[in-house]
């Protein structure tokens, strides 16, 4: 029987790693009122069990390592190795962050010539790498534009336009920056619809928050009218980097007229996304957003012979929008990040979106072909595109969930479904450049297989997954609803 | 190529799937004005090349002797920590969607709420935030939202860490929040709970509470926490998880306990990497948790009553409620609270205490060598935990200079020729003497 506690199950009192902790020489000075009465209730295992229990816990996954995980707008594909062992040299992982620049030339000189990658790939004028994530680096890039029009004088703009196909993040990005939020429509080929945004712009609009290729998994082609619509208004354009792995060497938000964007290197830089985070969401910006960048950011001193990479702070940017962190970021991820451009260099990151593009519109037409329904039909797919299972659900009673579930049993990761919100009973599928023609063809094979049980036999699809191909899992669906509605959060012996 | 598997044969049977010519094709709908060329990057190396490349520039890097905390901390970390946190099914997977094929991770944040609710004797944890310091912002928001107060206001001492200060004023800025820094005594380096009465009319949302404080220094937090009780205001307790391990945990502060916890979760685990990665943690009492930011797992059932953990609480969160939602978080720490959860359960209760003993212990010992040194003097005589400040008769920056030249961070300066000093575990007893001996002929070649 596999094991399937809680590691506070194996607990058992007076266990103890004593080789992983000093025993104190001298008793302790402080004042019974500063301490605390009991030990903190952490489990009492062994180092062995410790490892076992984890271990095995991580066998309970899937992830990019052991599955196709096709989960569109999140790029997971293939993390490179090597850009985690060399991330974790002694040098860099031994490092304060407060010690003086002379002790960290190695990593500042990587982080500065990241800086100056990610512009000239983005077509940015500058960047900073210090927001931690993605949703950070929008949030830096909307306070830059409001610092912006402040500075300006200009302040009735107190409108932020998101597109209803937006992340999430876009809106509350706007919210936490203290704007309204205006939502622009889409139009039925899924470009932006210019009478509503015309409709919406004037003296009041702060600008507008665009995802191009957008979240339907398509170029907007009007991206030069969108912007010259907000620029006349005297709005500001951010640009949200979500998708950047679709356009990198075909296209760069600079050059399409966008003032701030932030790039996600754990989707176009491949670093991991480590079950959730931690990512890294630098931001760049047009010159005239430079004054406000977060800090710090990576100088270079070329006054003398050997060049002397150090951090601005905020005390040497006076205008900045502040630091985001207690220290310099994500410093472990950007190093991923910069292995994993220095491996792929100029020509390499134009095979990324060339063969993500490619890998996209392949499955896009082995489904349709198979068909299922495609919810953009005219348009060539971006490195992502979406299926509509509604013909499905209208006539087998069979939903996107049902079908993304039983995925999990054929052994695939589930693409993304019920985003973005426009598209019903919608799956937005993601392959990545990483994942070979026999791996898509399976994936293809897979969803015929289910549609074929969905028309035979529903109960089997709406019922799964019934034996997810992963040792010990064998958990069936899971009742969300009961989790939220009688919260257990925390492990009780109880 | 590089991390591509096509085949040219591939690539022209997927482009007739596709029904175009070439690859340049798949790109038809982006206006011919705005089409480049690949960007021009420094050279691509082989993987041989790149990790000659970065063990050099490594090689340049750390290896001082650094007595710096200010936020972040030096300890061992076992090896099983990075061995197993690194293994692909926890570093190439997702936010856990879809939970059924995500039981590991999912698992595993349920057990790091569990460990941090004990840790800091709160009733429930989130999953983790980016750092301690943007977590503190996110805990001040949270307190603004549980508040029913018409305005927001909230009270920081000066003992707070600056940077978590300056990240606070940076991500609320935007939201009609008042700050009140309130000031320490020059004396102490504390803050004295009889000064705040001044405040009691200021109508203040929540009180911010530093243990240890910036300057190591132990804050009477029980009548701090009162004081705030007592005027209405929520507490927020901005700990040390390490020092946890014998320090009072905040939701036993005062008579009542704080209301939220939070704090940076770099010392359980994860290495310095000159800033990061590394991870905020953020609990609280029950009543609050509909306001806690962030993602938060739950135990719950399949249809034959098995057990399994999902995400849970989404209907806080940004890719449900967009612009309403509580904060515009999307992403935890996942792979730091991994290696979190690791590190706890291997040292456990008892192996905590000893670690923050013998940091407090090395502390001591040094503060005593430093201390006889003709010159150097202790600012603030409370009591402390791993950190401390000293004043020099010179220029703290020429002496840290000099330190520097022999391999020696000797602590960060602060104005007044101050300069803080932390030792932790990792600090043997020659290293000890080692700093009180270099510093002791600096200082002495200073005077003379």
């Amino acid at each position: 029987m596999r094991n399937n506690r809680i590691i506070f199950e194996d607990s058992k009192p007076g266990r103890k790693n004593s080789h992983q902790a000093p025993s104190p020489t001298v008793d302790c000075d402080l004042p019974q009122n500063f301490l605390r009465a009991t030990p903190p209730p952490l489990p009492e295992v062994s180092e062995l069990e410790v490892v076992r229990h984890y271990t095995l816990l991580s066998q309970k996954n899937y992830s990019v390592d052991t599955q196709f995980y096709p989960l569109g707008s999140c790029t997971m594909k293939y993390n490179p190795r090597a850009c985690n062992t060399l991330a974790m040299l002694p040098g860099f992982l031994s490092r304060h962050p407060l010690e003086p620049s002379q002790t960290g030339q190695g990593v500042l000189k990587s982080l500065y010539e990241l800086q100056e990658m990610l512009a000239e790939i983005s077509g940015m004028d500058a960047v900073s790498l210090s927001p931690m994530a993605g949703a950070q680096g929008e949030f830096a890039g909307v306070a830059m534009i409001k610092a912006y029009h402040q500075q300006q004088g200009d302040v009735n703009r107190v409108e932020m336009l998101v597109p209803d196909a937006a992340h999430g993040t876009n809106p509350a990005t706007a919210s936490l920056c203290g704007f309204k939020v205006r939502e622009i429509a889409t139009d039925e080929n899924g470009d932006l619809d210019l009478t509503s945004l015309k409709a919406a712009v004037g003296p009041h609009t702060a600008g507008l928050m665009l995802t191009n290729p957008s979240t339907l998994g398509v170029f907007e082609r009007q991206v030069e009218e969108v912007i010259n619509i907000v620029h006349t208004a005297g709005g500001l354009l951010y640009y949200d980097g979500a998708n950047l792995n679709a356009i990198t060497g075909r296209t760069r938000p600079g050059d399409m007229g966008f003032d701030a964007i932030h790039i996600n290197v754990h989707k176009t830089f491949s670093t991991p996304h480590g079950g959730g985070g931690p990512g890294a969401g630098p931001v760049g910006v047009s010159a005239r957003l430079k004054p406000f960048l977060p800090t710090p950011i990576v100088a270079c001193d070329n006054s003398q012979k050997n060049k002397k990479y150090y951090w601005l702070q905020s005390k040497d940017c006076p205008q900045s929008i502040g630091q985001l962190s207690a220290f310099m970021g994500n410093i472990g991820v950007l190093l991923r990040a910069y292995v994993y451009l220095r491996m792929l260099g100029g020509p390499g990151m134009r095979r990324v979106a060339d063969y993500a593009t490619l890998n996209a519109n392949y499955l896009l037409a082995k489904l349709s072909a198979a068909g299922f329904t495609v919810a953009f039909p005219n348009r060539m797919a971006s490195h992502e595109f979406i299926l509509t299972l509604k013909p499905e659900a209208d006539n087998y009673n069979v939903t996107a969930l049902d079908f993304a579930k039983r995925l999990l049993d054929y052994g695939f990761y589930a693409p993304t479904i019920y985003f973005p919100m426009l598209v019903p009973e919608c799956m937005l599928i993601e392959p990545t450049e990483t994942e070979s023609k026999g791996e898509l063809d399976r994936f293809v094979d897979a969803m015929v297989a289910i549609r074929n049980e969905a028309i035979e036999n529903p109960r089997l699809v709406k019922d799964s997954p019934h034996d997810i191909p992963l040792p010990g899992a064998g958990v069936g669906r899971l009742d969300e609803t009961q989790a939220a509605r009688k919260p257990d959060l925390i492990w009780n012996k109880e | 190529m590089p991390f591509i598997p096509h085949t040219a044969q591939d690539v022209d049977d997927m482009l007739a799937e596709v029904g175009v010519a070439s690859l340049d094709d798949l790109f038809c709908e982006i206006p011919a004005n705005l089409r480049c060329e690949a960007p021009k990057l420094l050279p691509a190396l082989n993987e041989m090349e790149v990790s000659r490349l970065m063990a050099q520039r490594s090689a340049q890097d750390g290896g001082m002797l650094a007595f710096l905390g200010a936020g972040a901390y030096e300890h061992h970390i076992p090896s099983a920590v990075w061995e197993i946190t690194t293994r692909g099914e926890y570093y190439s997977a997702y936010t856990p969607y879809q939970a059924e094929a995500s039981q590991g991770t999912l698992q595993v944040i349920y057990e790091y709420q569990s460990m941090i609710a004990g840790l800091t004797a709160m009733e429930v944890s989130n999953a983790s935030l980016y750092d301690g310091a943007s977590g503190a912002a996110e805990a001040v928001l949270m307190a603004v939202r549980c508040s029913r107060k018409k305005t927001a206001c909230i009270a920081i001492p000066s003992t707070v860490n600056p940077r978590t200060i300056a990240t606070i004023r940076t991500l609320i800025s935007q939201q009609g929040v008042e700050l009140i820094e309130i000031p320490c005594s020059d004396q102490d380096g504390r803050i004295e709970a009889s000064t705040l009465t001044k405040y009691n009319d200021k109508d203040i949302t929540a009180l911010l509470i530093p243990q240890p404080n910036y300057y190591g220094l132990l804050e009477d937090v029980d009548k701090l926490t009162d004081w705030a009780h007592g005027v209405g205001a929520l507490v927020v307790g901005i700990v040390n998880p390490l020092a946890l391990g014998i320090l009072k945990p905040p939701g036993e502060w005062g008579s009542e306990g704080a209301d939220i916890a939070c704090g940076e979760g770099q010392p359980l685990g994860i290495p310095l990497s000159s800033g990061g990665p590394y991870f905020g943690f953020l609990a609280c009492k029950k009543k609050w948790l509909r306001q806690l930011p962030g993602r938060i797992v739950g135990r719950t059932q399949d249809k034959k009553g098995k057990s399994g953990f999902v995400l849970t609480m989404q209907a806080r969160e940004q890719h449900i409620r967009r612009s309403k939602a509580t904060s515009n978080i999307c992403t935890n720490q996942g792979l730091m609270t991994v290696a979190a959860t690791i590190y706890m359960a291997i040292v456990g209760p008892t192996g905590l205490a000893n670690v923050a003993l013998a940091c407090h212990d090395n502390s001591r010992k040094l503060l005593e060598k430093l201390t006889a040194i003709p010159g150097v003097e202790r600012c603030y005589d409370g009591h402390f935990f791993h950190e401390f400040v000293i004043k020099l008769n010179v220029d703290v920056s020429a002496v840290l200079k000099e330190l520097l030249d022999v391999g020696i961070v000797g602590g960060l300066a602060l104005a007044d020729n101050r300069m803080l000093v932390c030792v932790t575990e990792t600090k043997t007893q020659d290293d000890i003497d080692k700093y009180g001996d270099v510093l002791a002929d600096i200082m002495q070649r200073s005077s003379s």
